[in-house]
Formats: C-alpha cells, structure tokens, sequence
C-alpha cells in the first residue's frame, strides 16, 4: 500500500464516529494547596479498559484523573499521572508514595507497591461511601468483582469473575457502537421504551450482539434492544452478587455505575437502593490504592528515593 | 476473609472458596499445596500482608476441567484438598 493510501485509509477510518468512547477527565482541588501536606500519595489503576490515577494529601482527595488504557501499562500509568499533576504544577518526586492496582499493577513503573484492585476498591468505596458500606459490586472493563468488607474497609468475602466479558464496560461499549448510540445516552434511553422488554437471553457478548441484530431486524426499536441489553447486564451482576449474598449498605464501582439502566435495574432486582456518591464511581481503584499508599507511608515513613528528592 | 476464585459459564458456577482466615493458623502445614495433585494451590502474601493459601492465577479460569479427576467420577469420595486441610478451609461449590 502507498503511502497516500495509507493516509486515506488513516481519513476514512478518522471520520467512523466512535460511539464507546466515553470522556477522558481530569480534575484537582483548588481551593487545596498541596505544597501543604505532610504526605501526598497516589494510587494508579491501570484497568483493562481505562486508567485512573487519583492524589491523595494527608488522606483528602485531591485530584484525579480517568484515561483510556493504552497498548501498555507502563505508558497508561504515567498518562494517567501525568493527567492529574499537570493540573497543578506538581511532579512525580513529589509524591512520597505510590501504590498501583488493577490488572496493570505490577507494571507501573514508580509504584513502590502493588495492591490487588479487590482491597482497592473496597478501601475506595469506604472513602467514597461511607463505612456503613458493605457490599461492593465493581463493574469493571473487562471483569466484575462482588466484595463484602466490613466498617475499615477490609475485605471479607470477595468474588470476581474475569472469564466472560458479559456484564462489563467493555459489552456495553460494544453494543455503543452497534446501536450507534454514544455510550453516556444508552442508560437514559434505556427507559424510553413503551414497556420493559424480557433480558436478551444471551450473556456472552458476542451472541448478545447477534441477538441485538436479530431483534433490530425483527422490528424493535433501538432503545427497547438496549433496555434489553442492560436488563441481561443487571441480571448478570446480580447473581455473581447473590453468590456471596448482598448487605446493606450496597455501593456500585466503575464505568458502568455512570449508566443509570443498568444501575436502576440492578437495585430493581435487588429491591435495594444503590449509596450515591459525590466523587466520579471510576476512581474507587485507585483512591483505594492512594489510601493505601497514605497508610503505609505514616507507618514506615518516605521510601527511600522520595526521601531523598 | 472469604476468597471465591473460579467463574460462573454457561455450564455452571465453579468456585473453590477459601477462608483465609483460617489459613492464619494452619494446623497442618500447609497440606494444601501437597494434596491437589494438580498443584493448584500457592501460599501468597495477601494485601494485609497475611500469609494465605490461593488458587494458582492459571487455573482459575479452568477449575471444571482441573478439579474433574478428584471429583466422585474420578473415583474419590471426598476432595484431597479439602479433607487434607483440617481446619475446614476449603470448598467447592459443585
């Protein structure tokens, strides 16, 4: 292929609008100074599907940022980070500790330590909850975790299916795109329907997408296939969650907690209301491991090297 | 704390649950790790710096097909890792 071709491929496949892609943000407080803190922590959770990085002063939230995972972890971390003290005019030798998490985690490459995303994200949601949370559902890129923990935040039961993508962010960015609907406009649509249609029977993503076809070119329209779609997504978390049983107070994580037609479904089936949170649902993993990272510090002092610094 | 490894697929749920908190004070020293003739099990250092026993990361999406000898078709009557852990760790959900 020419190089001429090539860009007129490169313009063609530029101008295919990308339904999935949700929003890439950024966000620091300004009314904090971090030049002011004794400690400032950072978690990085390189996910499957997004990266965020989340910067923590003496244990109060002060920044985060929430990217797209790239081709590799090591780059998505630092893209991540670099989202955030940008903002601010910080550098990385400024931080005293970081912990990485995700599936990612051992790829960072200034982490001083790796947690598991499970801790994370129940550390996370006690922060973002309130320490009455018990049940955690975290709905992931590509894998859905239940977790139990108790008043601190620590873990006590956990589950976590990775083997299937069905009832993750990713079979949702699919069907995005099948159905040519931007991904944030899928869960409001969702409940412009007449009546609530019967969960697609397919849990797998492919055949889920197939039997969306079918159901298009049977004459439903869009939004009754997408309530169709995430009334199955809801169906599905809920028995992983049942596995482990489900404790008041329940509190959703990740992507897939910003689309309200899957979450309303979920706490219809449950009969439970979801915790509602002031702090954007992605970034539990990774203020989790910020959290951490603020622990571990006031118990074993500055890493050698940010001492130094 | 409870661990649930294994997944849930069109054919059923397959999860060996482990309750690490019993792991803390292994009366037998660690059999687990002996037992399974498939060596699917590890002790790991866990997030609260705990030593626990876990489910080797290669066979956690593959426990229907590596548990099946052990099962009653395969000729036993109670799973080697769960009667070689005394405390009562260990269960599979099928």
């Amino acid at each position: 292929m020419t190089t001429s071709a090539f860009a007129t491929t490169a313009a063609t496949a530029g101008e295919k609008k990308e339904y999935w892609r949700w929003e890439e943000s950024a966000w620091v407080d300004e009314t904090m100074n971090w030049r002011d803190a004794k400690f400032i922590t950072a978690g990085i959770d390189v996910g499957s599907v997004s990266s965020q990085a989340v910067v923590v002063c003496d244990g109060k939230l002060f920044g985060y940022s929430s990217m797209r995972t790239g081709s590799n972890s090591p780059d998505s971390a630092r893209n991540a980070i670099k989202a955030v003290i940008e903002k601010c005019g910080m550098t990385l030798d400024n931080i005293h500790f970081v912990v990485g998490t995700g599936y990612g985690r051992v790829n960072v490459p200034f982490a001083h330590k790796a947690i598991t995303e499970i801790a994370c994200h129940a550390r996370g949601a006690n922060f973002m909850g309130g320490s009455a949370i018990r049940t955690i559902l975290d709905m992931g890129g590509q894998d859905c975790k239940a977790i139990h923990c108790d008043e601190k935040g620590k873990v006590t039961n956990f589950l976590m299916n990775d083997k299937c993508a069905a009832g993750t962010g990713r079979g949702m960015e699919v069907i995005a795109d099948l159905m040519q609907i931007p991904i944030a406009e899928l869960g409001p649509r969702s409940f412009d329907v007449d009546e609530e249609p019967a969960a697609v029977s397919s849990v797998c993503v492919v055949f889920a997408k197939s039997e969306a076809l079918g159901l298009l070119k049977a004459g439903w329209s869009k939004n009754k296939v997408v309530a169709a779609y995430c009334q199955a997504m809801a169906e599905r978390v809920v028995a992983l969650l049942e596995r482990i049983g489900v404790e008041k107070e329940f509190f959703i994580t990740g992507g897939i907690a910003k689309n309200p037609g899957v979450v309303r479904r979920i706490e219809r089936i449950l009969k439970l209301e979801a915790v509602k949170t002031k702090y954007d649902s992605q970034i539990a993993g990774a203020l989790g491991a910020a959290l951490f990272g603020y622990t571990l510090v006031q118990k074993q002092g500055v890493p050698a090297k940010a001492a130094a610094s | 704390m409870i661990a649930n490894y294994g997944y849930k697929d069109g054919s059923g749920e397959y999860y060996i649950s482990i309750d690490t908190d019993k792991c803390l004070q292994c009366p037998v020293e660690q059999a687990c790790t002996r037992a399974c003739p498939k060596n699917m099990f590890e002790i790991i250092t866990d997030d609260y710096d705990d030593q626990v026993a876990a489910i080797k990361q290669a066979h956690r999406r593959t426990l229907a097909y590596d548990c099946t000898a052990c099962k009653p078709a395969g000729g036993y009557a109670s799973l080697p890792c769960a009667s070689a852990c005394t405390a009562g760790a260990i269960k599979h959900s099928w």
